[in-house]
């Protein structure tokens, strides 16, 4: 039997037992980057405030003093919004793409975050002044239909659900669901609430929504932590996990109310942003390796990371106006796109 | 010593139904081949018995419990299954792939435990991939990636071994090393092996139970030189075939065949499958 390995092969022990550090050090090492641009961002902006300001405002906050005040009330809320945000639809797409074997899996792409923002026009249009409380429930009901379209949409078709067709389909899900969210705005005349939330923006952030959006995700990105060894042994194939002993079903379920609940906050707060979720699940896994107990967290730092380097860039590119961040994240994501459909979307 | 006996199932995709009333003892600590046409049903009830499919009728029994009844990690731990054509995601080396074998063992967020090292070692050792253990599974051969599979199985430190089709795509040579390494373990450990398999002679050659198929029955259940006959080839697949006897096993193959009369009206009838 050893004859049949060649000689050629016996070489490289490293690898596996690495993993672990590597991943320990992204984490470590993105959570200290994560807070760098947390207090870069929040100390740039129109008013100009020095770092130990931002430091005295954060921990001995005085009601008194205007800096303190900016920072307390507009720039800390949306930069922990944008960081939220950002790991939300990391983590989202990470499960996305571990429970489908979807390497295009997104919640952009497959239609979770258009469904969210067109029960945010219903909310607009026909409940307005809605407390945040339940247009955050609407927003999880939103990713849910605009996913169950994608999913019925695409498995329509004969033979089944390959990661072309779901993006399809996801791309004409998105299509009719913007189009409708855009023909509530008009009609009812709410263009002006909805347009920071369709260019994706976390301007709008306040800190009594950023609290409810908190406690959501970090719950979600608790239990998906909690689920994520499973993720990845679904990730093997269905048949698999299976025969490992897995309760399949019971998994799926649990990752979908993840997912969504992920995708509808995110969009809850900026709107539908695009991308993250694809492009980070992708350059955490190629950094940390295959295992999803590593991929999920990993994703929510980096997520967290890209969309707070976002907002500030947004905030920079063209002062004193506002870049949406959507765009931004965009010119990121259009040629990772691009770059994965060409490798033709196979599965992971 | 778990038994497994499949007793009047009735198992389909929703309202197409591929196995009717069909019921088969799977004999213990043997070799069983299940063989037939493209389209039988082998892979199916391969499937039935791994409860991958659901039995709309009767049931799978395990140890004389219903399987579907069973709790699915306890299940696991006796049986382990090898789907045909697995798709290995990049980047994962041979050692992390085979460990997660020990899944129905782990519990909380699974780290392994001492004696799940030693069965992952105990795998890779059986199934000769020592030197490979650290390389990235999509980087091997179709023969070695086939190994790392059957060593995740191996893992799983089952009694019952369930492969789906385990040689296909792999050259001559590869196939008869991995058969042999499947007829070591059911010599060396008394494992149950259990496989879909569309060699006839290979089949032959490493089983001590075949059970030939057609159109979701089956036409006949026995040792090789039960099943393996001129008149059982044609009822299985409509060919007239010229048979002999292997020199390593002494269980009969066939040396070549040609089409019974009946069969190209069949073939253009048949779905794939």
């Amino acid at each position: 039997m050893s004859a049949y390995v060649e000689p050629s092969l016996e070489v490289k022990k490293k690898g596996l037992k690495s993993r672990p550090v590597i991943a320990t050090i992204i984490l470590i090492g993105g959570i200290i980057g994560l807070l760098l641009a947390i207090g870069i961002s929040v100390s740039i902006g129109a008013a100009e405030i020095d770092v130990r300001t931002v430091w005295s405002a954060v921990f001995q906050y005085d009601s008194t003093l205007v800096p303190h005040q900016i920072i307390q009330e507009t720039r800390l809320p949306r930069v922990i919004g944008a960081a939220l945000v950002g790991s939300s639809l990391a983590v989202s797409g990470s499960i996305m793409q571990g429970m489908t074997r979807n390497p295009l899996a997104d919640p952009g792409l497959l239609g979770l975050n258009a469904g969210a923002a067109f029960m945010l026009a219903i909310c607009f249009a026909f409940f307005p002044g809605l407390p945040y409380i339940y247009i955050i429930l609407f927003a999880f009901v939103g990713a849910a239909l605009g996913a169950g379209l994608v999913f019925g949409v695409g498995s329509l078709a004969k033979g089944g659900l390959t990661p072309m067709r779901l993006v399809l389909a996801g791309a004409a899900v998105t299509a009719l669901l913007v189009a409708l969210s855009e023909g509530i705005a008009i009609y009812y005349r709410i263009n002006q609430d909805l347009a920071f939330w369709n260019a994706g923006g976390v301007s709008g952030a306040r800190w009594e929504n950023i609290k409810i959006m908190a406690s959501w995700v970090i719950l979600a990105i608790l239990a998906a932590i909690v689920l994520s060894k499973s993720i990845t042994l679904l990730s093997l194939g269905e048949e698999i996990a299976v025969g490992l002993g897995q309760k399949t079903g019971v998994i799926k379920l649990f990752g979908t109310i993840i997912i969504l609940i992920l995708a509808g906050s995110a969009v809850s707060v900026v709107g539908a942003v695009g991308f993250v979720g694809l492009v980070i699940p992708h350059i955490t896994r190629f950094l940390v390796g295959y295992d999803y107990r590593w991929i999920i967290p990993c994703s929510a730092v980096l997520g967290g990371g890209l969309v707070v380097l976002a907002d500030l860039a947004a905030r920079m590119v063209n002062p004193p106006q506002e870049t949406p961040i959507g765009a931004l994240i965009a010119v990121i994501g259009v040629p990772f796109f691009l770059y994965l459909t060409r490798k033709g979307g196979q599965p992971l | 010593m778990p038994s497994l006996a499949i007793d009047q199932v009735k198992v389909g995709y929703s309202n197409l139904i591929i196995l009717d009333d069909l019921s088969v003892e799977i004999p213990e600590q043997k070799i069983t081949t299940i063989v037939g046409a493209n389209g039988c049903g082998k892979s199916t009830l391969l499937k039935a018995i791994a409860r991958i499919l659901k039995t709309q009728k009767g049931a799978v029994y395990l140890d004389g419990k219903a399987i579907q009844l069973l709790p699915t990690k306890e299940v696991a731990k006796k049986m382990a299954i090898l789907p045909q054509s697995s798709q290995v995601p990049t980047g994962l080396t041979v050692y992390e792939l085979i460990s997660y074998g020990r899944f129905p063992y782990q519990t909380g967020m699974g780290t392994l435990k001492v004696d799940d090292l030693k069965h992952i070692d105990w795998a890779i050792e059986a199934t000769g991939l020592n030197p490979l253990k650290d390389r990235p599974v999509e980087a091997l051969s179709g023969g070695q990636r086939q190994r790392v599979w059957i060593a995740m199985a191996l893992a799983q430190d089952t009694e019952i071994l369930i492969l789906d089709e385990p040689t296909t795509y792999l050259d001559l040579a590869h196939q008869l090393d991995i058969l042999l390494l499947l007829q070591k373990l059911n010599k060396e450990q008394k494992r149950t092996i259990i496989m879909v398999l569309h060699d006839l002679n290979h089949a032959s050659r490493v089983s001590h139970n075949l059970v030939a198929m057609r159109d979701g029955a089956i036409i006949e259940e026995g040792t090789p030189e039960q099943v393996m006959t001129q008149s059982n080839l044609k009822a299985i697949f409509d060919i007239e075939a010229t048979m002999s006897t292997c020199p390593f096993s002494n269980n009969p193959i066939y040396l070549s065949y040609t089409l019974s009369q009946s069969t190209k009206h069949m073939v253009q009838n048949k779905k794939s499958g």
